[in-house]
């Protein structure tokens, strides 16, 4: 270990100092320091992205291989702090009214993040499963933080259970790997597949255990079983958070792991990553058209996402990864915005959850409903707003591989979720209102339903902020 | 002035009054609102009409190159560009566009009284997007703005429908363009892998293999299809024209429908010239079918607006037909139909408007003997209803003639079944017409309708004196065709004559 390995890693050694200082701060304050902590965590977040942009000088490895620097994985750290502090911005007025405003909050918040900056900068399998545990065991601890309620104990325990299962299947196949390619290393595991002829059968094996995994992490089809519970069982601010930033750094992390150790094997995952993908947008689009909650539908709609995203994955090209880089930035802004739009979502100060619960929002609260408008028009890919360039890059790829039915399939899906975004349109504008959401919403909310509504809106007009960065960081992804 | 971006100013400035109204008009007083509201939104879209016509003015009639063209980078490195411009085939759209907002707008001044600055931004946004998707000449460009019509003109359709199936009627309008429009865009994406760029007149010179150009022409077809309507997918459009507010109704006859038949004229021909032959057929019996079938249901409707909305399709119909002979006069005809129609079936949708206004219902037995209490709308509607029908001296007669003319040269058979169109027009325009303005004037409530006021008859006369102009001096317009037109058709036979020269290489 030398100095040179400390700086790569700074940003996350910051936050792991951080995340113990908050933890100290929690204990020693006096009264509820709950709201102290969480500002200290998002200015956290924001120094280390800062820390992660400055101490950054190219591509590189530190602690013997153990953990990779490049531009991919900025740009994913970027979005995962970005979506952690975003999502605890919001979270702020929530846990005050359910009375769930503990310090630990916070302080989980920054431990999971850590944990998805390290999966992200993984550069060998055990290095990646740390992260991964470090990440998942604060998921379980937040989606159950309302322990007084049997729902939130509820969806704690079944991620629980369910990711212990995907990490046993993770592990499982990493000593496959391991076993027949005699290391854990990526850029081992690289060369080890470069150029051979076929790989032995066992290490096919361990790849569909792992991808099994990550798609687990992910929530892509047919391993999404736990998130619909999950999303609707955790309070709302966590759903908010798990739908963004773990899922963005489950997503880097598949990235990583299929394209630089397998990246040679492309024809051997590519079709399991096909399948997957075609079966969760056809899920994502069809089980959330009958859903009345509108959290439940959210998770549905973000495994609809992760499908489209895999699109970009499935193509195993720098197209592609650039594509989904793209659209994970996207899906990062419409869905925090959304979840912002859901956690104002109160009558006479409860907590509301329907989706009937928005009939007439536009007459209510017209800027909310006009915000959220925009954001389900912008999922469901009608230019020219954000989401429809998310998905014209992914499926740009997509066909440059030539996966002809992957695209078509992926187009007709959409035009399918196309539906039920609208009907939630159809509740704000169209219909009446039954009862009036409460007012007003804080300013916090109004800011972050503002930038993410601009961002979302105005994409079009400058897509290069996000396209050049993303091209650069597909072009790191390949370049090792 | 030749640097100027007119078109730019053209397309955004209807945003711009959008986003002005959005901010600048708040208060309390809905009155007072919903007044500035629509102030605002006719001085943009009539300032934007005026400016608009720098295009006729200044549109060089002697060469079919795109004019007033702007260049900007958009996605940098990746060939996608912000590239504006008209030639002859879209600048009378654009037109077209700019012209009928303003009516819409003034149509809608007394009928929408609910969340009238709503109304008017999501009206203004909907002009943009036919502005820009008109003058657009790189494909990601046009599909962002054919893509982007749907979300005024759902919530127009949804919000300010005045039928009890409004929400069924929207979210069919949107869906069935929808799906259309996703195959078109993996089409756009394919085009692109294959040439590098979306810039459409760089699209126009690459040679495609013949396989290849009738997937992509049919994945057009499918959006183009829905959108002009072709049978069978044309169900959509009497559903969304009975349920839509009078100016929607307006701008979807108008300009949306054009929208299809200029995706022909823009990418399918001239990008897929191979495939269009191959294809041509198809359009010719879909199109006959369309005409024949749609007149007859049309014959049988109850209901004004449904009437009106079959003999869109059914002029559409003659419209494909038209420009897929290829001919000078075929395609002529059919740009000629396209405008006629355009404002043509606008002013029937009007027309009806203007009696729903006073009476609020569509049925066509509920009124009778107009002629009697409101002689000036008789005339008006008589006007318009002749123009549709094609009577000579009118646009429609223009069109339909040429298209003819166009259709005989080619194909004999499908010239007859268009013709019998224009004897079943005849008869379900005059039918209707009959029983809405002649007979005994009986009811009470018909007999209260007061006759046309000053606003509405600012909103006919324009609209019957450009009918009456290209009916009797169709020159005007065609000047500015003719250079695009030909080129065009020369283009299409030199793609053709070429593909031939390769086969026979080739064997």
């Amino acid at each position: 270990m030398t100095s040179t390995d400390l700086i790569v890693a700074l940003p996350e050694i910051f936050l792991a100092v951080m995340g113990m200082a908050l933890l100290m701060v929690g204990v020693f304050a006096r009264g509820n320091p709950s709201r102290l902590v969480n500002y200290l965590a998002v200015i956290s977040f924001a120094i280390a992205g800062i820390l992660a942009v400055a101490t950054f000088d190219g591509s590189q490895s530190a602690f013997g291989g153990l953990f990779r620097v490049d531009s991919f994985g900025l740009f994913m750290k970027l979005l995962v702090l970005l979506g952690s502090a975003l999502t605890l911005i919001v979270s702020q007025d929530f846990i005050e009214r359910e009375q769930m405003a503990r310090f630990e909050y916070g302080v989980l918040f920054v431990f999971a993040t850590l944990g998805m900056m390290m999966m992200i900068s993984a550069g060998d399998l055990i290095s990646l499963y740390l992260g991964l545990e470090l990440q998942s065991l604060c998921l379980y601890v937040i989606a159950a933080f309302r322990r007084d309620t049997a729902r939130s104990s509820e969806a704690g325990l079944k991620y629980f259970v369910l990711g212990a299962l995907s990490s046993g299947l993770f592990l499982y196949g990493a000593s496959m790997v391991y076993g027949f390619a005699g290391t854990t290393s990526f850029a081992g595991l690289a060369t080890e597949f470069a150029g051979e002829g076929g790989p032995a059968v066992g290490l096919i094996v361990g790849i569909v255990f792992i991808a099994a995994a990550l798609a687990f992490k992910v929530s892509a089809v047919p391993f999404h079983m736990w998130t619909p519970d999950v999303y609707e069982g955790a309070p709302t601010p966590v759903t908010a958070f798990f739908a963004v930033a773990p899922k963005i750094a489950a997503i880097a992390l598949f990235t990583r792991v299929l394209i630089e150790p397998f990246g040679d094997l492309v024809a051997q995952w590519q079709q399991i990553i096909v399948v997957t993908s075609i079966l969760s947008m056809a899920l994502g689009a069809f089980a959330a058209l009958v859903q009345t909650n509108i959290k439940r539908l959210m998770a549905y709609s973000s495994i609809g996402h992760v499908g489209y995203a895999l699109v970009g994955l499935a193509a195993g090209s720098q197209d592609g990864v650039r594509g989904l880089i793209v659209y994970m930035s996207i899906y990062l802004a419409m869905n925090v915005g959304t979840f912002a739009c859901i956690l104002c979502m109160r009558v006479n100060g409860r907590a509301v959850e329907g989706i009937r619960d928005l009939a007439g929002l536009s007459k209510t609260n017209p800027m909310m409903a006009l915000v959220l408008a925009i954001f389900m028009f912008s999922m469901a890919g009608i230019p020219p707003l954000a989401g429809f360039f998310g998905k014209l890059f992914v499926f740009q790829a997509a066909l440059e591989a030539e996966l002809y039915t992957l695209a078509v399939i992926g187009v007709l899906t959409s035009v399918v979720a196309a539906f039920y975004y609208l009907r939630i349109i159809k509740l704000m504008y169209f219909d009446d209102p039954v009862e009036k959401l409460d007012r007003p919403i804080g300013r916090d909310m109004v800011v972050v339903l503002g930038a993410t509504g601009l961002f979302t809106t105005l994409f079009f007009v400058f897509p290069a902020l996000i396209l050049d960065p993303a091209a650069q960081a597909a072009r790191s992804l390949f370049a090792g | 002035m030749n640097n100027f971006p007119v078109l730019s100013l053209i397309t955004f400035l209807p945003l711009v009054g959008a986003a002005m109204i959005f901010v600048m008009v708040q208060g309390k007083d809905p009155e007072d609102i919903a007044r500035r509201s629509r102030w605002m939104a006719l001085f943009t879209s009539g300032i934007t009409f005026l400016i608009s016509l720098v295009l006729w003015i200044d549109f060089d009639r002697s060469t079919a190159d795109f004019q007033f063209v702007e260049t900007m980078t958009w996605f940098p490195g990746l060939n996608i560009s912000y590239h504006m411009g008209v030639d002859g085939i879209s600048v009378l759209f654009v037109l077209l566009s700019t012209f009928l907002t303003p009516i819409c707008i003034l149509a809608s001044w007394e009928s929408i009284k609910d969340r009238v600055k709503e109304y008017m931004i999501a009206f203004l946004i909907l002009e943009t997007m036919m502005v820009g998707m008109f003058s657009a000449l790189d494909f990601v460009l046009f599909y962002v703005f054919f893509e982007g019509v749907l979300i005024p003109m759902f919530i127009i359709i949804g919000v300010w429908g005045h039928g009890e199936r409004r929400v069924y009627a929207a979210f069919k309008f949107f869906l069935y363009t929808l799906l259309g429009s996703v195959l078109m865009l993996l089409a756009l994406l394919v085009l692109y892998l294959q040439a590098g760029t979306t810039d459409i007149p760089t699209l126009m010179q690459t040679p495609l293999a013949s396989s290849l150009q009738i997937w992509l022409w049919l994945a057009m077809f499918a959006s183009f299809a829905v959108k002009i309507p072709m049978w069978p997918v044309h169900t959509w459009l009497p559903d969304a024209h009975v349920q839509a507010p009078t100016a929607g109704s307006v701008i979807l006859a108008g300009v949306l429908l054009k929208m299809g038949g200029y995706g022909f004229l823009r990418f399918s021909i001239p990008i897929l010239p191979e495939a269009t032959e191959t294809l041509t057929p198809l359009i010719y019996v879909l199109s006959a079918v369309a005409i024949v079938y749609t007149s007859l249901v049309a014959l049988a409707q109850p209901n004004m607006k449904k009437l009106i909305a079959y003999s869109s399709i059914a002029h559409m119909g003659f419209v494909t037909i038209g420009m897929f002979t290829l001919t000078m006069a075929g395609v002529t005809g059919s740009i000629v139909q396209m405008l006629s129609h355009g404002i043509v079936s606008a002013a029937l949708f009007l027309c009806v408007g203007v009696v729903y206004d006073r009476l609020h219902t569509l049925e066509i037995s509920r009124y009778g003997g107009l002629v009697h209490n409101m002689p000036k709308y008789a005339a008006v509607f008589m006007v318009f209803m002749l123009a549709s029908v094609g009577l000579p001296g009118t646009s429609g007669f223009v069109g339909e003639f040429m298209i003819l003319i166009g259709t005989f040269q080619v194909n004999t058979w499908v010239a007859v079944f268009a013709a019998t169109g224009l004897i079943l027009g005849a008869a379900y325009m005059l039918y209707l017409y009959r029983r809405v303005v002649f007979g005994k004037l009986t009811k009470d409530d018909v007999k209260a309708m007061p006759d046309l006021n000053a606003r509405e008859l600012a909103i006919f006369v324009p609209m019957i004196l450009i009918v009456i102009w290209l009916g009797i001096y169709p020159s005007s317009f065609t000047d500015i065709t003719d250079a695009s037109v030909i080129n065009l058709i020369e283009n299409y036979q030199q793609a053709l004559a070429d593909a031939d020269g390769v086969d026979v290489a080739a064997q």
